[in-house]
């Protein structure tokens, strides 16, 4: 989230659209509810199904699942139409002024696609800038040159016009333009307009572009950095933020660090290609910093047992261009490549798009450790349906951890904040903390390399690891060296210049915490685990212990309460809340202001002094907001394409009917046999209606916890799937009724619920049905499966099994993440056909 | 006296019962109320589930989790919780958690009780053997990149975010780069 919960209630105008807040972020509501109470706030929500949310909305509009593009990309023409910008914000802090190559070809007049695009991936150079003999970008402040940015985009979203949109998306026009007149509203310096998603616009193969569209419109009104507004990812999970922060992903390292590639051969290769450079005068460029970065993180790595260049070549390196995310995962690993898997405080047997090819993968694997606080799917995997234990030869160890009140530690929220826990009770039985697990696991396998040599082995031996003591058999892990380790230490004595203020010079003793990340050095003399966290640990102790109340601001910030990355700053990107003066846009909802000296309110963001003319955006190398994304994989503007399974015959928008630069796993050479489609070059009777997915408030994820929780599984005890009145009479089913869910790849039990909250699409004439159904089910905790007995069962039962078991491998363009929003599938009454 | 839920509801039934007799219980229920938390010592801790951040006061007795309730101190929930905040009490007080490390053998039925010490011991060598099978030191281009490919790793952002760190630093260090969790899903 660029701003934080709290902040919902300085907003005029909120847009729920992607998420279903009231349901799955509950406590959320209470500051949308005070906008609306106190402000006069108005709420949408935009959602194919009529939501809880929707439920407290002051304007509801239906749209089809995987059509937000067409339905966003109407507003962006309409907010340029009806002239709703906010001017002097787009010109001065985004890129709407720079000139692009006179060669780029867009959509509407390319088939579909923009230039460039070869056996499906784009070539960019069409999409570069106009740069003069100094390097520096070509702009018009007028914006009226036919190749600046701001007319490009008029010319791509001209296209999208009411009728055509609200043909793609099932929309009723009227509500099209409700939701844009109102939305659009907040261009306005005095307004504030917020949108909230979650996982409702990521599941999609146009996943990452669903964001940008909204992005774009937030920054034509002037909605980002000012208090009330931004783009709220809400996440699914307590800490996956800090998870992210942390880099468990395969393509960074902690903090957003690009994890090297094996063309970087060295250290030096590595900044070189990894620091972005620019040749705008004025901009910042913080990434500038990069080598400061990794050489700390280097250092919490491998500490001084190796210099800087042994640390770097010690860390494992990707192919270029190879991908080793999560659906690439599971297809290796159904082909056998791996040996081992780990699968820590994780149910991929549920969670994983196209279950029944992950629980087919786990077969493939010699071991593999589950990690976790109840028995589950993906443990027990080798006795769940249609296996035959007798055959699966997987070892298998299941690893009780802690929860999260028997040890200490801390969580980000989805607003950065990083609060601390505190043990409570002491471990349930003999589980442990995972802090402890891993480490004795750590120091074993350690042992063995010492003994035993190995290929490798310094990079696991040479490894620190000051983070707790061994007693006896146990490691007992402590969670506040390590805190102290992702902040970072001066790792010599040294006297530094204060890098925010010239001619005051510091001293720091060796061990001494860094201040904040400004004070990382590129020499090795630091070591940081995670810059963004620099600063959360300090002279004033653990920051995200802090429990102050007061809040000065006027707005919320609670600036003493626990503490948040970066540098305590609650509002990203805060220096667009002012105008290139330094007064802000709307002084009765200030972010910063400026005393006189300094900014006051938050920790300002790029803002540097008023009138100096930095451009705030500075994490971006030419220090302006992109309107334009020539990074992306799949066009530097959003465009609409279908879902890959889709109702459809035809992309309305253009002949291109699917993302062109997707990998799809049915390709030869791609996946395996498994990877199956329905419905792509032409609809598929077979499964006529769009499938999709979402949560209930008394579960989380797959319900690995929470069906254990018999309070919760009362409440909402098993699979069920939601339909319309109209499609439950032309299936002859009702309320309560026992169905069967179907998709090309597997199909799940379910109980019917017939409501009004969906109703039949009608897109380019057709009626078009959409079904629901939650995804916290799975085998385990239910009735009818056998129990052995030392297994644990459950006090309250559940019924059905997971919702991906009919989901596909088909991932976004940039991400990779599944499109489980929008898939086809057939439902019929259990026993019918 | 350990009086499971539904052993609670029927004990209350039977009281119900008695009152019956013209007890009234009325200032009994009254003055128990405020007893619950009595003598418990109080932390605080942040909801595990969504991303929200609620904050939740646990008290304990007796090493016991007898209440959670949501902190009115916490400027983002000032106390409210939803369902799931408001039952966390049952991830802790639930017979159902696991207690003991569970081992299954390839082809067994069964899961078997097994010891920590050995579960993690096999787990290391296991580690070793998938590992030094599967390092590479470079690539098909003759690249350095040190990496074991037998290996992949998912989760976890249910851990704290100390852990997350320490997990990717043993993961790294063993040289793997099929590294995922939640955000992909």
């Amino acid at each position: 989230m660029t701003n934080h919960w709290n902040d919902f209630k300085n907003s005029d105008v909120i847009l729920i659209m992607g998420s279903n807040p009231a349901s799955n972020h509950p406590i959320s509501f209470k500051w949308i509810q005070e906008a609306i109470d106190k402000r006069g706030a108005k709420l949408i929500c935009v959602d194919p199904r009529f939501t809880q949310s929707a439920a407290k909305a002051h304007l509801y509009a239906p749209l089809r699942s995987g059509t937000d593009i067409a339905f966003l990309g109407g507003m962006i023409k309409y907010i340029l139409e009806k002239n709703l910008i906010q001017h002097e914000y787009v010109v001065s802090y985004t890129n709407a002024s720079f000139l692009v190559n006179p060669a780029l070809k867009m959509p509407g007049e390319n088939k579909g696609v923009f230039s460039g695009l070869t056996d499906g991936k784009y070539e960019k150079d069409t999409w570069a800038y106009q740069v003069d003999a100094e390097g520096v970008i070509k702009k018009d402040k007028t914006l009226t040159d036919p190749n600046c940015v701001f007319q490009l985009l008029k010319k791509h979203y001209s296209r999208y016009t009411p009728e055509l949109v609200s043909r793609i998306t099932g929309t009723p026009k009227d509500k099209l333009l409700e939701v844009y007149k109102i939305y659009g509203s907040t261009g306005k310096p005095d307004k504030a307009g917020v949108e909230l998603y979650a996982m409702g616009w990521t599941q999609h193969t146009v996943g990452v572009q669903n964001i940008r569209t909204m992005c774009i419109i937030q920054l034509l009104l002037g909605n980002m950095g000012i208090a009330g507004g931004g783009v709220a990812a809400m996440r699914g999970e307590s800490n996956v933020q800090g998870s992210t922060d942390h880099g468990l992903l395969f393509h960074i390292w902690p903090g957003y660090l690009g994890a090297p590639t094996a063309s970087m051969k060295t250290l030096k290769d590595f900044n070189e290609k990894r620091t972005p450079k620019t040749k705008e005068k004025n901009s910042l460029n913080w990434w500038k910093n990069t080598p400061k970065y990794v050489a700390s993180f280097l250092r919490s790595m491998y500490g001084t047992n190796a210099t800087l260049e042994e640390a770097y070549q010690l860390m494992p390196k990707l192919d270029d261009g190879a991908n080793y995310s999560w659906l690439t995962i599971f297809d290796q690993m159904y082909k056998g490549k791996f040996t081992g898997f780990f699968a820590w405080g994780m149910n991929p047997a549920c969670s994983g798009a196209h279950s029944n090819k992950t629980r087919q993968a786990m077969t493939k694997l010699d071991w593999m450790v589950n990690v976790n606080l109840f028995d589950n799917e993906t443990g027990s995997f080798w006795r769940g349906p249609g296996m035959d234990p007798a055959k699966v030869k997987t070892e298998v160890f299941m690893l009780p951890c802690a929860s999260s009140i028997e040890k200490e530690g801390s969580i980000a929220n989805s607003s950065r904040l990083m609060q601390w826990r505190y043990k409570a009770i002491s471990p349930v039985g003999l589980s442990k903390p995972d802090g402890d697990i891993m480490s004795e696991l750590y120091f074993k396998t350690r042992d063995l390399y010492v003994k035993q040599g190995g290929p490798g082995k310094e990079a696991l031996t040479k490894l620190t690891w000051p983070y707790g003591k061994q007693v006896g058999h146990e490691f007992h892990y402590e969670p506040r060296k390590v805190a102290a380790e992702i902040n970072g230490v001066f790792l010599e004595n040294k006297r530094m210049e204060n890098p925010t203020k010239k001619g005051e010079f510091k001293e720091f003793k060796k061990g001494d915490p860094v201040p904040t990340f400004a004070w990382l050095q590129d020499d090795g003399s630091t070591s940081s685990g995670c810059w963004v966290y620099c600063g959360s640990v300090g002279e004033k102790g653990n920051l995200a212990m802090r429990r102050g109340t007061k809040d000065t601001s006027g707005i919320g910030l609670y600036p003493e309460w626990a503490w948040c990355w970066p540098i305590n700053r609650r509002i990203i990107y805060n220096g667009a809340s002012v105008d290139p003066s330094g007064k802000p846009w709307d002084p009765k909802r200030a972010v910063i202001k400026w005393d006189g000296e300094k900014w006051a309110g938050d920790v300002p963001d790029g803002a540097g002094n008023p009138g100096a003319g930095r451009p705030p955006f500075i994490m971006k190398p030419d220090g302006v907001a992109s309107l334009f994304g020539p990074g992306l994989t799949d066009g530097p503007f959003p465009e609409h394409y279908e879902p890959l399974e889709c109702p459809v015959e035809k992309n309305l928008m253009s002949p291109q009917k699917n993302n062109p630069v997707i990998k799809r796993f049915d390709a030869s050479g791609v996946g395996s046999d498994m990877d199956v489609y329905s419905g792509v070059a032409s609809c598929d009777p077979r499964f006529p209606f769009i499938g999709t997915t979402y949560r209930v408030s008394e579960h989380w994820q797959t319900g690995v916890l929470t069906r254990w929780c018999p309070w919760l599984a009362e409440m909402q005890p098993g699979m069920f799937v939601e339909m319309s009145q109209e499609l439950a009479k032309e299936r002859g089913i009702v309320s309560g009724d026992k169905c069967v869910v179907k998709s090309a790849r597997g199909e799940v039990e379910a109980t019917a619920i017939v409501t009004p909250r969906f109703k039949p699409f009608n897109i380019d004439g057709n009626t078009i049905h959409e079904i629901g159904i939650p995804w916290h089910y799975g085998w385990i905790t239910t009735a009818d499966r056998k129990y052995n007995p030392n297994d644990k069962k459950p006090e309250v039962n559940t019924f059905g099994d997971a919702a991906n078991i009919l989901t596909s491998t088909i991932g976004d363009a940039n991400t990779m993440i599944p499109e489980s929003k929008a898939f086809m599938v057939n439902v019929v009454k259990k026993g019918g056909k | 006296m350990n009086v499971n839920r539904r052993g609670f509801l029927k004990l209350s039934g039977a009281v119900m019962a008695v009152s019956g007799l013209g007890i009234s219980l009325k200032p009994i229920a009254a003055h128990a109320q405020p007893l619950k938390i009595k003598y418990a010592k109080e932390t605080t801790t942040v909801c595990p589930y969504c991303s929200v951040g609620c904050s939740i006061i646990v008290s304990v007795r007796d090493g016991k989790v007898i209440n959670t309730e949501g902190d009115p101190d916490s400027p983002i929930n000032k106390g409210s919780l939803c369902s799931k905040g408001g039952s966390i009490y049952q991830m802790a007080v639930n017979e159902n958690r696991l207690d003991k490390p569970l081992y299954r053998a390839p082809f067994a039925t069964e899961w078997k009780e097994v010891e920590w010490d050995w579960a993690l011991g096999k787990i290391a060598k296991n580690v070793k053997k998938s590992r030094d099978a599967s390092f590479k030191k470079t690539n098909a281009k003759g690249e350095v990149v040190n990496r074991t490919e037998g290996i992949a790793s998912v989760g976890s952002a249910a851990m704290d975010l100390e852990e997350c760190f320490t997990y990717q630093k043993f993961l790294r260090g063993l040289g793997l780069v099929y590294i995922e969790h939640q955000a992909r899903i």
